[in-house]
């Protein structure tokens, strides 16, 4: 039978460091969409906050749990559980489906991450407008991207797996454009 | 031209898709009339007008926007799962 090798979605495209910014491949773990049944929202949130220690995340927002989990609002009626695989009980309360392999994420690192994603998003990332676990889906040079402000200077973006070269060549583009501008 | 997302705050208009006229499902007793004007027949005024948007590019809404066709201007939008659209069951 034929040996299969794991590759991550972008490998050989990252690390690419330009200027003051640094963007890396993130590993964050497993990956499961978490949608509640009708009605089971509290009663999941509850359990999420038993299991992983943390509450499941309003629209635009994302909740730090316990040992690296993190929950990243995802859509309408939808959460990201990243970090860690969900634990048993959640599935009581809502549909679980593993995302793992299908999505790309990088980390955008450094001062001035806002101003690459302003010349591709038509969203507001500067720190006013989007906090440290502020999140948000929208578009990213015409992919679908979820955007999470990790830290001040560190946004996590995630695209289908399917469109990570596209994703690494039009954030170096932005990168490259910013630092020319200097 | 600009939507408020209810979920997602204000977003360009790229980000959405756009269905058509929202409109009340009728029962599915109905009698043929109803059903043929809910599939077929249309207004199509020069003003105000209740739209089905899909935010495709964010949060997977579909919204119930109303748009003034003839200016653009957009004075409400609702999720349209809060719209009450399904009609009589």
């Amino acid at each position: 039978m034929a040996e299969l090798t794991l590759k991550s979605p972008c490998e050989g495209l990252l690390p690419v460091t330009c200027g003051a910014l640094t963007l890396k491949e993130a590993t964050p773990g497993p990956l499961t969409t978490i949608a509640p049944f009708k009605g089971q929202e509290a009663a999941l949130s509850k359990a999420l906050k038993k299991a992983h220690g943390m509450a499941f995340p309003g629209p635009n927002e994302s909740t730090e749990g316990k040992a690296g989990a993190r929950a990243i609002w995802f859509g309408r009626d939808m959460a990201l559980l990243t970090g860690a695989a969900p634990a048993e009980g959640l599935s009581e309360h809502a549909a679980l489906t593993d995302q793992s392999a299908g999505w790309a994420v990088v980390t955008l690192e450094g001062v001035g991450g806002e101003e690459v994603l302003a010349r591709l998003c038509p969203v507001d990332f500067r720190l006013a407008e989007f906090p440290v676990g502020a999140t948000s889906r929208a578009e990213l040079k015409h992919m679908m991207a979820s955007v999470t402000r990790l830290e001040e200077a560190s946004f996590q973006i995630m695209v289908f797996r399917s469109l990570a070269q596209t994703l690494v060549h039009d954030l170096k583009t932005a990168m490259e454009a910013l630092a020319a501008r200097g | 031209m600009r939507i408020t997302c209810p979920l997602c705050g204000e977003r360009d208009r790229r980000e959405f898709y756009y269905k058509g006229a929202a409109l009340e499902r009728p029962a599915a007793e109905a009698d043929l009339d109803a059903w043929h004007a809910h599939v077929h027949l249309r207004e199509n005024p020069a003003g105000e007008l209740e739209e089905l948007w899909y935010h495709e590019m964010g949060c997977n809404s579909w919204l119930r926007v109303t748009r003034d066709t003839a200016t653009h201007e957009i004075t409400d939008v609702v999720l349209a799962a809060d719209a009450g659209l399904g009609g009589a069951r």
